[in-house]
């Protein structure tokens, strides 16, 4: 029997991690000199206090929402795959060969061929690593990070070579076609009457992220493939004597995960800059790590974790503007939410575990008296 | 290519691999006592803020190499805690360790100077300043071996002869002593060496002690001795770099320093494309080129070009029997 209930595990453990790494965030903000009350209120202000804030706010969760899903399908395998980045990055590689060459009549179809390219190309650069861990037993850690340096030499070399107009010095591609430009939150609204900011912010991928995550929770739990998927992560022998294909699984683990991470360039690259720049991704899938962890790796523990980090992205893009905090906080947090949720995790549970084993235990010893 | 050149882009190979020889020495005893570390990176980074910031504020390099040591140190505390004694996850004690580094540096730069999260330049005894060795002038001029001597053996920074120091001590420590035998053994079969009555944690202890001071070393150089002041994300993926060289070297002293040697000459050759075309006649794009380490070893990993073992208890928390 499990030591905690459910709830304690899903809720608890997650927030006492998160509140350990807000009260040490707040003592770096106090060190460096600035009110962390302050700090905090500006950044709620900032990314919530408005359509504008809200807009980037869920800008920043749809690309962690994919990112994080791609990193909790592989944690469900029990692979971690450190390469989101990367696979983002190629993502939008397919992204752009998708809009560069074809003259898609309208948003809606140049979007769908986007999408399948971005899942695609994605897919093709997590398969590799997975191939390699599956046959030739290389460490997938190492080979997704040097996946992730590869691909942004090979999107340096593409860009410079062959994706840049000719004449011009800013390494990036083309612009795509004007009326392939994503449908904003901020056109809907301005279209029914409100008057919203001239931002691109949130866009239509805000949806198919949501659906990526029922997709990903049907296909966990639901199917047959998901079944197997976690039976190989819970144990690879047990999964073996059960005629379960390790290498089967694995490749197609990772494929799925590096099509969700690639699925985020559709955001980054055809919703915001509509061309492909050199760094679209802006380190989303290293925060898909945080995110996978915080969300205990369920689709919808993976969709609130993205808000809050799209939140504190817009919150402390905010703070930087306005105080002299420097935007690297976030980094600071982020690496304190990896490390409690993630590398600390013991710390916060052990303790928990001995008071819910002490709290039943007199429970157990109550009515006998 | 002539003569000169060759002896240049030496120099410079040098001078790049220092880092990376220290990073990777650094990994190698963390990963033969069986604790990975990807946070390499973020160790280096903290050492190349905290020895700039302290030789800018003291004058004085040495302090800022201790102070460089010290951050290291305090993020390898971290990574020990998170993975010896909470058995937690080491990969991903690794990232999170990076990332507090890549923040925190900013974060406190910004604090203490105020110049867009860097360091001011460092000048004078806040530098390492290069090494002249005995009779280098003399030697300058005679043929051959002069440029050899003068130019690419003497006139580095202290922390480059200490690098190259460490390779023949790492070996010495790891293969004839009796902390090495453990030290090997614990990465390999921790029960076994629990049985014998030597302690897994403090041993593992001791060796992520050990990785922490030479990061420490590797982050300093940057700062002090390559460069003359803190920039942020200064590392630049040297520290995975490291990583990449230690699997390529197989978890072994002496491969450790040919690997970093031929990535520092990659590095090197990155910033002379007109030597690369003069030599081989095409044109490469100094990007493709800068991936070649991370190429290589994929393809060395993948066994593809003999075959990488990591150490057996690599990435496991070892857990006393009951």
């Amino acid at each position: 029997m499990d030591v905690m209930p459910k709830w304690a595990e899903v809720i608890l453990v997650p927030l006492i991690s998160l509140l350990l790494a807000a009260f040490i965030s707040a003592l770096v903000i106090l060190a460096i000199g600035e009110d962390p009350i302050a700090a905090a209120a500006l950044m709620i202000e900032g990314a919530l206090g408005s359509v504008r804030g809200w807009g980037y706010t869920l800008y920043y969760a749809t690309n962690f929402i994919f990112t994080g899903l791609a990193v909790s399908v592989a944690f469900h395998a029990r692979l971690f795959n450190i390469g989101g980045e990367g696979q983002a990055m190629l993502g939008g590689l397919g992204v752009a060969y998708a809009l560069l060459y074809i003259a898609w009549p309208h948003w809606s179809i140049g979007l769908i061929a986007a999408t399948a390219m971005a899942a695609l190309f994605g897919a093709a650069w997590a398969a590799i690593p997975a191939y390699l861990q599956a046959k030739r037993g290389s460490h997938i850690v190492i080979t997704t990070i040097m996946f992730n340096f590869i691909a942004s030499a090979l999107l340096i070399y593409l860009i410079n070579e062959f994706l840049k107009p000719v004449g011009q010095s800013d390494p990036s591609s083309a612009r795509f076609a004007e009326h392939l430009d994503l449908p904003t939150l901020n056109s809907v609204l301005t279209g029914m009457g409100i008057k919203a900011s001239k931002d691109d912010s949130v866009n239509v991928t805000f949806l198919i992220a949501l659906a990526c995550a029922v997709g990903v929770w049907v296909l966990m739990w639901k199917t047959r493939l998901g079944y197997e998927i976690r039976a190989f992560g819970h144990s690879e022998q047990g999964a073996k004597y059960a005629g379960i294909n390790p290498v089967k699984i694995t490749v197609i683990t990772m494929i799925i995960s590096g099509g969700l991470a690639g699925l985020m360039a559709i955001n980054t690259v055809m919703g915001e800059s509509e061309k492909l720049i050199l760094n679209s991704t802006e380190g989303a899938g290293f925060i898909g790590i945080a995110v996978a962890l915080m969300g205990r790796s369920h689709p919808l523990g993976v969709v609130i974790a993205a808000i809050l980090f799209g939140f504190l992205y817009q919150g402390g893009a905010e703070i930087a503007l306005w105080t002299s905090i420097p935007r690297e906080l976030i980094v600071v947090i982020q690496a304190l939410v990896i490390l409690f949720t993630g590398a600390l995790d013991n710390m916060v549970r052990m303790p928990l575990e001995r008071i819910f084993l002490a709290v039943r235990r007199n429970k157990a010893a109550g009515p006998a008296e | 290519m002539d003569f000169d050149t060759l002896i240049q882009l030496l120099d410079s190979t040098v001078r790049l691999a220092t880092p990376l020889l220290l990073a990777c020495l650094a990994g190698l005893f963390s990963e033969r006592a069986g604790i990975f570390d990807i946070g390499l990176e973020g160790k280096m980074l903290a050492a190349a803020f905290f020895s700039a910031a302290l030789a800018a504020m003291t004058g004085s390099v040495w302090l800022g190499l201790l102070a460089g040591i010290g951050a290291s140190l305090v993020l390898s505390a971290l990574h020990g805690v998170a993975s010896i004694t909470f058995r937690g996850n080491q990969l991903i004690s690794g990232v999170a360790i990076n990332f507090l580094a890549a923040g925190m540096t900013v974060l406190i730069a910004q604090d203490w100077f105020r110049q867009g999260g860097r360091t001011p330049s460092l000048m004078g005894g806040a530098r390492f300043e290069p090494v002249t060795l005995p009779g280098a002038e003399a030697m300058a001029d005679v043929p051959f071996l002069g440029p050899i001597y003068a130019e690419l053996i003497s006139g580095h920074s202290i922390l480059v002869y200490m690098a190259f120091a460490a390779v023949p001590l790492t070996w010495w420590i790891l293969f004839r002593t009796r902390f090495g035998l453990r030290l090997r053994a614990v990465g390999e079969n921790p029960a076994a060496v629990d049985t014998a009555g030597v302690s897994v944690v403090g041993l593992r202890f001791a060796a992520v002690g050990i990785c922490g001071v030479l990061c420490g070393l590797a982050g300093a150089y940057l700062s002090t001795a390559l460069q003359a002041g803190f920039v942020k994300d200064m590392s630049a993926g040297r520290g995975f770099i490291a990583l990449a060289a230690l699997i390529f070297a197989k978890w072994r002293p002496w491969y450790a320093l040919w690997a970093t040697l031929l990535f520092g000459l990659f590095g090197a050759l990155e910033t002379r494309p007109d030597v690369i075309e003069a030599v081989i006649g095409i044109k490469v794009q100094s990007a493709l080129l800068g991936a070649l380490p991370y190429v290589m070893t994929v393809i060395i990993l993948a066994g593809f070009v003999g075959k990488a073992i990591p150490p057996r208890a690599g990435g496991e928390p070892y857990v006393k029997e009951r």
